[in-house]
């Protein structure tokens, strides 16, 4: 399908990127605390976020533009497998309610700016945070090129840059902006930017979804045919597989796979870098219990955006394109179906989408890389001012590296290691919830069910071939002794929880060194009282004494 | 995968109070609910009926959002509730 400029729709685009460019900056001034040279007010936003900031800062962060093309694109591709995204999100949150909390609690006593913070707090042992950190970053990395992507997708439907334009540098430019500014106002105000964009990319998200699913519905002639024809469309064979493309709802054989991928997929959700970053900014315990409520609005939103593949296929999007890029199917459709402006509306909805989950993203990174590798490994000696810069330029690197990543590599590539992201991530499970109940574990155990599963995770996602990929083509395998298709990282996680009990319990019995363990019981059910943190640089317990900032 | 079960004693415990309390119990399950209906894949595999032309699979799925939500709610009260017992004061 060749794509005009469509004027009317750019220039809507247009307005709603500069406005949040400005959003953006003005950002730092939003609430500016007295000592901005620290960690805290940079990376954390001050740790003052409430019920609502948080909501919209959390629902920004998970709900990426990246979400919002890929799932509905699953749907499209293959029918009933691509829902398990309203599974894993509905119960990703009685799954958090349990343990986030506890980290909050903890985090906010100990002044613990990434979860890797508090595992070398609670385990003492620095080998052990290390990894935890090194695994959050090599996932985030391709998390933040996906966003790429997802505003790739956009661009290309509105027809500017992407496509088959002729050289690199004018196919490239839009893209190449927008993330320049992103780069520049994420550096100057830190976590407070993205914040205040998801309220506008939440609202225009909520305003978009709503009118497309009534609106879409109404053009195709009813929910009954878009499903009909949706039908008839999955049955079809795939001459590439010898198999019908989909089907509406999940075969015997994949319920297996869909219950684990939700499953699996909901216990890494809030382990993710980015996930910690938005949780510990906000302000009490009870913030995070209360989002673990009002959060599914957005799952609804999810799975009412989920049904828009089937109206893709309906609306006979790609129909007859041999190797049609099914991330282009939801855009696509917006342009095929909806009036210019409101494309573009939705288009920068999109757009914005992604801008917010990447800057959080790369904060998050860039703090796991300040406190648990410059700081531990480099620099003990560093000042707050001192990691505020380092976490600043940190965030840079992060954002190049992922630009460099999407516009040199094969964006099959980027999927790939999301993929393996999110069976890495899941592998941090026992270390980090584990901690937050017991000390029981063992840390070297731990470390060595970690790499367990690490290894066992990649060699299985890394031979499972599909008809397009001879490597990573798909995220489900054979599951040793139950013989059903299941995640692999949900099997790779019970290997690695084998391994560390069974270690735990030799280790023990020899009696190991331990580690020191800084922090107590009551420290995991504490609420905000005394002020830690941004109050009192260079106070908190446990770490390495600074001297306070001149 | 850790569910409530309540922290290794690494104090020890204040008296008075015991572990396993009512309201903990029952946020328990309020919190299991979601995972019991919508893990068991099998229960919803299908169809019919369809509410406004969409299949049962979807809308059923969709409607056990603000169910869970729900649940999620009710844990939260009952969590409250049993801290404001245990710090035998109002806990925030």
């Amino acid at each position: 399908m060749k794509n005009d400029v469509n004027g009317v729709s750019l220039a809507v685009f247009l307005v709603f990127f500069l406005g949040v460019t400005v959003l953006g900056f003005l950002a730092a001034r939003w609430r500016r605390a007295d000592n901005a040279l620290h960690l805290d007010e940079w990376g954390l936003g001050g740790r003052s976020f409430g019920t609502w900031v948080t909501w919209f800062l959390l629902g920004g962060d998970l709900y990426t533009a990246y979400t919002f093309v890929a799932v509905p694109a699953a749907i499209y591709g293959a029918g009933a497998a691509g829902f398990f995204a309203v599974p894993y999100t509905i119960i990703a949150y009685p799954l958090v309610f349990l343990f986030l909390p506890r980290l909050w609690s903890v985090s906010h006593k100990h002044g613990y700016v990434t979860s890797s913070d508090f595992i070398r707090g609670r385990y003492g042992s620095r080998a052990l945070s290390v990894a935890i950190a090194l695994t959050g970053i090599l996932a985030t990395m391709p998390y933040i090129a996906l966003q790429l992507v997802g505003i790739q997708a956009v661009l290309d439907v509105m027809g500017i840059g992407g496509g088959s334009s002729t050289n690199w540098f004018v196919k490239d430019l839009p893209l190449l902006i927008a993330f320049g500014v992103l780069a520049a106002y994420t550096y100057s105000s830190g976590l407070r930017a993205p914040a205040l964009i998801a309220f506008v990319k939440d609202a225009l998200i909520y305003i978009v979804i709503a009118v497309a699913i009534i609106y879409i519905p109404y053009r195709l002639g009813g929910f009954d045919d878009i499903f009909n024809h949706a039908q008839s469309a999955y049955a079809a064979t795939n001459p590439a597989t010898g198999k019908p493309r989909g089907s509406l709802v999940t075969a015997p054989q994949a319920q297996w796979a869909y219950a684990t991928l939700a499953l699996g997929s909901a216990m890494a959700l809030f382990l993710y870098p980015h996930s910690v970053t938005a949780v510990l900014s906000s302000r009490s315990r009870n913030v995070i219990r209360r989002n673990t409520t009002i959060l599914p609005l957005y799952s609804l939103m999810l799975g009412l955006l989920a049904m828009l593949g089937f109206m893709a296929v309906a609306d006979g999007v790609g129909k007859g394109i041999k190797g049609y890029n099914a991330q282009l199917a939801i855009p696509q459709l917006f342009e095929n179906l909806f009036p210019s402006w409101f494309a573009g509306v939705a288009f920068a909805a999109i757009g914005i989408g992604a801008l917010v989950p990447a800057a959080i993203m790369s904060i998050a990174a860039a703090n796991l890389f300040t406190r648990n590798i410059y700081k531990d490994l480099i620099r003990p000696q560093a000042t707050p001012a001192e990691e505020t810069k380092v976490s600043k330029l940190a965030s840079l690197v992060v954002k190049v590296g992922a630009l460099v990543f999407v516009l040199t590599m094969d964006k099959t590539v980027a999927i790939n290691f999301q993929l393996l992201g999110g069976i890495w991530i899941l592998q941090t499970v026992p270390t980090i919830v584990g901690g937050l109940f017991t000390r029981w574990f063992h840390r070297w155990a731990l470390l060595a069910g970690w790499a367990a599963g690490m290894g066992y995770g990649t060699w299985k996602a890394y031979q499972q071939t599909s008809p397009t990929q001879a490597h990573f083509g798909g995220n489900s395998d054979m599951i040793p002794w139950i013989g059903e298709k299941g995640y692999i990282g949900l099997t790779a996680f019970v290997l690695n929880l084998v391994v560390a009990v069974g270690l735990t319990l030799l280790l023990n019995a020899l009696k190991a060194p331990s580690g020191a363990d800084e922090t107590v019981r009551a420290d995991y059910v504490a609420e905000a009282a005394e002020p830690v943190g941004a109050g009192a640089p260079g106070t908190e317990p446990g770490l390495p004494p600074v001297p306070a900032p001149a | 995968m850790p569910e409530e079960t309540p922290p290794e004693a690494t104090a020890p415990t204040p008296p008075a109070t015991p572990v396993v309390t009512l309201p903990r119990v029952l946020a328990g399950l309020c919190l299991i609910i979601p995972f019991v209906a919508l893990l068991w894949v099998d229960s919803y595999a299908r169809l019919t009926p369809r509410l406004i032309g969409i299949p049962f699979f979807y809308w059923y799925q969709l409607a056990w959002v603000p169910v869970a939500a729900a649940l999620t709610y009710g844990a939260y009260l009952l969590v409250k509730l049993d801290e404001r017992g245990r710090a035998g004061g109002d806990p925030r």
